[in-house]
């Protein structure tokens, strides 16, 4: 949350490091610490001490603490949650099991399926029964529910979720369930599916709240611990956490509802580009982050990333969609393919040159990082190329090998192909070029839009190496690079807003719409977002955005349609339609004539108000850059090698501007000027890359 | 050095073209109406050359189009030629012989113009949820009862939809709006998909894909006779037991191994039904082909070089080449039976590739209710609103040699199962019961996947009825190499009476419908399975105390505690 003169600190714990962003009136500062898994507060608490004792200011004069962390979605990953029980309606047990009776994969018979969070013997049924419309088919059979007490205890369950068939709908057997349970076991942890997740599709809603409750006691101990710690120290300012959807909420909410804090390092990466769009006044982003193991693609209109409903967490096969575990939670909507700079290259048995998921990780890693790794990574392929200076990599931290490079190159690529190794590297780039291109085409069509004239904006370590050439490939002819990106998703945490999603599902269809069940509805909703907001807006005006879930009746994809505030009435119910048909027809071209319309659900959201980012400052006069050496590049267009100029980022200020084909070189990353481009320096400190003129 | 880059850019365009079909399925899937296409992902995309010749097909989709689709689009251009064709054209059929094998799948190509050439062609498929007639069962006795027959014609002329064709498929449904929504889904996704391949012909700045054809069918051929040269040569056999409609079937293969080709004949095969579970060749050559490809060849790409050296030899009047008019709607309860009849042929070659056999067919209710069921309601006797639903529901996949089989999970077909919670929203129904069915899982070193109990009512219990497709009750599936058969079938009422396995059937006032999906068979003496595994299973419910010590012996109490002694006694071990 944006605040002016405020102090604000974010803290972003990743998979290794925990990274820090301080921001105030003087200035931003950053800071990066290990993680450190055991105990994760630990790692927090040397990072705050570091940035403080930098910036030359005390705990208690921070007005603001964001936070996000990994530590959700690793639990689950390495199944280090909370011995889980599930609750559910007799004759569903195996709901989580069953799934949706599918393979992820036609033509791989040793296929390995997900296992649910709770294992069989921990899931319990009780007699109960609903009809669709909520109304009791079979009262929920009490005792039965008494009888499951020594079984929880016998079993040393940790954390119980209950979830019962339409429940949503009336959540009285969840409620009830509960108020026994809590009776004789007040300190379990308690998840109702109804409440984490209150939408129609049993098997994505229990397995939300197996999830919830899998995580709770771990998340909840953590929380309490960290900010007992940051107490300790003086700070007096609120803690927010950072939501997998892009707000931000308290930590009491985020105790509740832990299962929605799963991707927030990723949000805030996105949100981060989303700030940077906002900023340089770019209206059609598509924020391409390249990573070591993965590339995560994210769509970003009028400075807010596309969000979506649900998410799978810890696929197991190879980044392959319907091989996770699914979430229904409000998420920013990214895809994420197995392409990194650590993503390893072999030929397979049709001469095809294939790139990924398989990862040389950070041990050994890439061949020439001359560890032992034996087999051509990316990284191995873009210093074959000339793109990397052997010796400058990671600021000359970590010195390249272009002898074992070749090497593994040649052994496992160009020996199979009749390619020398700077051609088997070019190979190598332009198919995992093509495979991030091409993830990013089926996405922007999965998201009911197209790639074509949108900027990219590009970091991660292989964003600004491998950007122009995917832009190219999906018809973009902006790419925008920016300064020091290595703590993206913290910075992104202090752009975040204090918002709420509340979703309910509610079946109508259009034709027989009862308009003052849906106000009520939505009112109940508002309130209890509101609620949520309330503790951490300190004051900040809200909005609300309220959407509906609808689709043509019979179809299987459900549309979001913004609702008009207040009451809905018959003339709202008219409008309502025209815009579904308006936006069917701009996602598939082509209304439906004649077809009723269905509504599923719900959605209202309450967000602080962000301030208006300041107009886009003027480009400063052009400058012409002096290079500061040349490298021997091999260009994939041409096949060709040339001495490319290379500068320095160090060097450049605003309005430097240089023509490709050129490197820019920082510590973390190179930005490659492909010929076809030119670069410049903007107000901010951006590199902005354009198409050359033809 | 240009020959090299030549290579890769080939290359790239292979891959190209493999996302182009695959969006074609995506956007086909967010757009359609058909239950079956959007939530079973009942459908087949790809990419032909002006020979009617595959280039590319999705991998999303189901098995049963996998060549089937192919062949069709040959149909397609014996009757429009391609020097025929206009841009904005789009052309449909739902024949049986010419298309994918029964009056549900709708098969539309669309030809591409790039500089107003004509340089490929795009072809899709899907299983519409209505086609009037009987509507989806075994009952009909011809074709003619199944549904409306679509020939081969333009749905769109020039861009212009054929207001006709529409006016006649319109009032041959019982669903007009979903099955005509369905065919401009299809062009629409078609069209994209046009699109897209003019803007890859425009940046790599080809007139034809001619060039592209010839490398990916040059490199497909030559990795899947690899592929093949790696087999025993000879001639294996196999049979598997259908319980057919009238009377039990026999299914039999002779698989060949030759130098450049894997040939299957069929001869011996049971004769023809009277009933809709018939099958049209081509989707006897689509499935059996799966299951050859599945074990031999499943990281080539299908498409015409890499299909074409699995042969197929089906004698005219057996169940696995129907001719027109023999009705035809169910023919997915035999043909998914084929690839468990290929791959017992295989696992005598290559029996570290090949599963055990599975519950195969996949068990879809047909549900029905209301007046054409109870005929007119009255205040002493209410019927049930009119409804009409189907559901996806599959048993267990056969033991890997390496890993148990997959419990209630859909093999061979590619199709997923809906939420219980939304057929609840679209029919008056009620599932008393739906989860895996212990015990049914062959025993084995690897354990065959459990099949799951399906137990359905309707509100007010009011009476309702079924139209069976359901198949391995007599014939379970088989383990291999020690391991016990799979739990049958049982098609039954929850009060105990039997019912058919095929055809409509009342459930009476009161009663529920009771459907056991079969077990898949185990691999290997279920006496060496690890007896940790072993009391896994019978802590959770998955094993009973018994089974584990008469199948398994193993000897442990329900909480899976095991009787290290009484085991080893059991197993003979001292």
């Amino acid at each position: 949350m944006e605040q002016a003169g405020a102090r604000r600190l974010a803290i972003d714990i990743g998979g290794t490091f925990t990274d820090l962003a301080l921001e105030t009136p003087q200035g931003r500062r950053t800071a990066k610490v290990l993680t450190t898994p055991a105990a994760p507060e630990r790692g927090v608490m040397e990072g705050v001490a570091v940035i403080l004792r930098e910036a030359g200011i005390v705990a208690a004069e921070i007005d603001v603490l964001v936070h996000g962390t990994t530590l959700a979605t690793n639990a689950i990953i390495e199944r280090k949650g909370a011995r889980t029980a599930l609750i559910t309606t007799q004759g569903f047990r195996d709901v989580l099991a069953m799934g949706n009776e599918s393979r992820y994969d036609q033509y791989d018979l040793d296929i390995v399926l997900p296992q649910p969070l709770v294992p069989r013997h921990l899931r319990l049924t009780v007699p109960e029964r609903l009809d669709n419309t909520g109304a009791v088919l079979l009262p929920l059979d009490e005792d039965a529910v008494r009888a499951l007490i020594p079984v929880l205890r016998r079993e040393a369950v940790e954390a119980v979720a209950v979830g019962f068939l339409h429940g949503f709908v009336n959540p009285a057997h969840e409620l009830r369930t509960r108020e026994i349970l809590a009776a004789a076991m007040p300190e379990l942890p308690i998840t109702l599916a109804s409440e984490v997740s209150p939408e129609m599709r049993e098997w994505e809603r229990f397995s939300t709240a197996a999830a919830n409750a899998y995580v709770q006691p771990k998340m909840a101990r953590y929380l309490r611990l960290l900010e007992a710690e940051l107490r300790g120290i003086g700070l007096t300012a609120p803690i927010f956490m950072m939501l997998s959807g892009g707000g931000l909420t308290t930590i009491d909410t985020a105790c509740r509802f832990p299962i929605r804090l799963v991707e927030s390092g990723p949000a805030g990466g996105a949100i981060f580009a989303a700030s940077l769009a906002a900023q340089a006044g770019l209206d059609r982003v598509l924020s391409f982050d390249m990573g070591g193991t993965t590339a995560k693609i994210c769509l970003i209109d009028h400075a807010r990333p596309q969000t979506a409903r649900s998410f799978e967490v810890a696929r197991v096969g190879r980044f392959r969609k319907g091989s996770g575990l699914p979430l229904r939670i409000p998420v920013i909507d990214m895809v994420e393919i197995g392409a990194g700079g650590g993503s390893l290259a072999h030929v397979d048995a049709m001469g095809r040159i294939e790139v990924g998921p398989e990862s040389a990780g950070a041990d050994p890693g890439p061949a020439c990082y001359g560890r032992g790794g034996a087999y051509p990574a990316v990284t191995d392929a873009n210093l074959l190329l000339g793109r990397y200076d052997p010796q400058r990599f990671a600021g000359g931290s970590l010195a390249l090998h272009p002898a074992p490079s070749a090497a593994a190159m040649t052994a496992q690529v160009g020996s199979k192909l009749g390619l020398e190794p700077a051609l088997a590297a070019l190979g190598v780039i332009e198919i995992v070029d093509e495979n991030m291109a091409n993830a990013s085409r089926v996405h922007a069509i999965e998201c009911g839009t197209a790639t074509e004239g949108r900027a990219m904006i590009a970091f991660g370590g292989g964003g600004p190496v491998h950007g122009t050439r995917v832009a190219e490939k999906i018809g973009i002819e902006t790419v925008l690079i920016p300064k020091g990106a290595g703590v993206g998703s913290a910075i992104g945490f202090l752009r975040a807003p204090v918002a709420y999603e509340v979703v309910r599902s509610l079946y109508q269809r259009l034709s027989r719409f009862d308009a003052a069940a849906v106000s009520d509805l939505l009112t109940d909703m508002a309130r209890e977002a509101e609620a949520m907001v309330e503790p951490g807006r300190l004051g900040a005006a809200t909005v609300e955005t309220r959407f509906a879930f609808m689709r043509y009746v019979g179809q299987g994809h459900e549309i979001a349609v913004a609702l008009p505030q207040g009451q809905i009435g018959e003339a709202e119910v008219a409008a309502i339609r025209a815009a579904y048909d308006a936006e069917y027809a701009r996602l598939y071209d082509r209304r439906v004539p004649g077809s009723d319309i269905e509504v599923l659900s719900y959605a209202v959201t309450v967000s602080t108000e962000m301030p208006k980012p300041p107009p886009p400052l003027a480009d400063p006069p052009p400058i012409a850059a002096e290079p500061a050496r040349q490298q021997i590049v091999r260009d994939t267009g041409s096949g060709q090698e040339s001495a490319w100029d290379v500068y320095d980022r160090a060097d450049l200020s605003p309005g430097s501007h240089l023509a490709g084909p050129a490197i820019i070189a920082e510590d973390e990353t190179s930005t490659l000027v492909g010929p076809l481009w030119q670069a410049r320096i903007d107000a901010i400190g951006n590199i902005i890359l354009t198409r050359r003129p033809a | 050095m240009s020959n090299a880059l030549s290579g890769i850019r080939m290359q790239i365009m292979w891959n190209r073209l493999i996302a182009v079909v695959e969006e074609q399925a995506q956007i086909m899937i967010r757009t359609a109406f058909s239950t079956t296409v959007r939530e079973a992902g009942d459908l087949s995309a790809g990419i032909f050359d002006l020979k009617g010749r595959m280039l590319a097909q999705a991998v999303t989709g189901t098995p049963g189009h996998v060549n089937s689709m192919m062949e069709s689009v040959g149909h397609f251009l014996a009757k429009f030629p391609a020097h025929t064709m206009k841009a904005g054209d789009h052309y449909i059929t739902n024949d049986p012989w010419l298309g994918t094998g029964h009056l549900h799948d709708l098969t539309v190509v669309t030809p591409v113009f790039r500089r107003g050439a004509i340089v490929g062609l795009f072809a899709n498929t899907a299983h519409v949820i209505d086609v009037g007639g009987l509507g989806m069962g075994p009952e009909a006795r011809s074709v003619f009862e199944e549904g409306i027959y679509i020939p081969i014609v333009k749905c769109f002329d020039q861009g212009r939809p054929n207001e006709t064709f529409f006016d006649f498929i319109a009032m041959g449904s019982r669903l007009p709006v979903e099955l005509e929504g369905d065919v401009y889904s299809l062009c629409a996704c078609n069209d994209q998909a046009a699109k897209r391949l003019v803007a890859m012909l425009d940046e790599f700045g080809l007139d034809s894909l001619d060039p592209l054809a010839e490398h990916i069918f040059t490199a497909s051929r030559s990795a899947t006779l690899a592929e093949i040269a790696r087999l025993q040569q000879g001639t294996y056999h196999n049979e598997i037991g259908s319980d057919g409609y009238e009377q039990p079937l026999m299914l039999k293969a002779a698989l060949t191994v030759l130098p450049d080709a894997i040939e299957v004949n069929y001869a011996g095969t049971s004769g023809l039904s009277q009933r809709g579970i018939n099958v049209p060749a081509a989707y006897t050559r689509a499935y059996a082909s799966f299951g050859l490809k599945v074990v031999v060849a499943p990281h080539i790409p299908n498409n015409w070089a890499s299909l074409l050296p699995l042969r197929h030899v089906i004698p005219e009047g057996c169940i696995l080449n129907a001719p027109r008019p023999y009705p035809v709607a169910v023919r997915h309860v035999v043909g998914q039976l084929l690839p468990d009849l290929v791959m017992g042929c295989l696992a005598q070659i290559i029996p570290d590739r090949v599963v055990a056999e599975g519950s195969s067919c996949l068990w879809n209710p047909p549900l029905r209710g209301g007046a054409s069921v109870s005929g007119q309601g009255s205040a002493n006797r209410p019927v049930i609103a009119d409804f009409e639903t189907i559901t996806f529901n599959s048993g267990g996949t056969g033991a890997r040699r390496t890993a148990d089989g997959l419990d209630a999970t859909a093999f061979p077909s590619g199709v997923r199962t809906m939420p219980v919670e939304a057929t609840e929203n679209v029919a008056p129904v009620v599932f008393w019961r739906k989860e895996l069915r212990p015990d049914s899982g062959g025993a084995g070193r690897t354990r065959g996947g459990l099949g799951q109990v399906m137990e359905i009512g309707t509100k007010g219990e009011l009476e309702f009825a079924v139209n069976a497709i359901f198949d391995r009750i007599t014939f379970p599936p088989k383990g291999r190499d020690g391991g016990l058969e799979g739990a049958p079938g049982g098609v039954g009422l929850a009060s105990g009476a039997t019912l058919r396995t095929k055809g409509f059937q009342v459930i009476p006032d009161g009663q529920h419908l009771l459907l056991e999906l079969p077990g898949a068979g185990g691999m290997g003496d279920p006496a060496t399975r690890d007896p940790a595994l072993v009391a896994r299973d019978v802590r959770d419910g998955l094993v009973s105390v018994e089974n584990a010590r008469l199948l398994y012996k193993v000897a442990v109490d329900a909480f899976g505690l095991i009787d290290t002694a009484g085991t080893a006694a059991l197993r003979g071990v001292n």
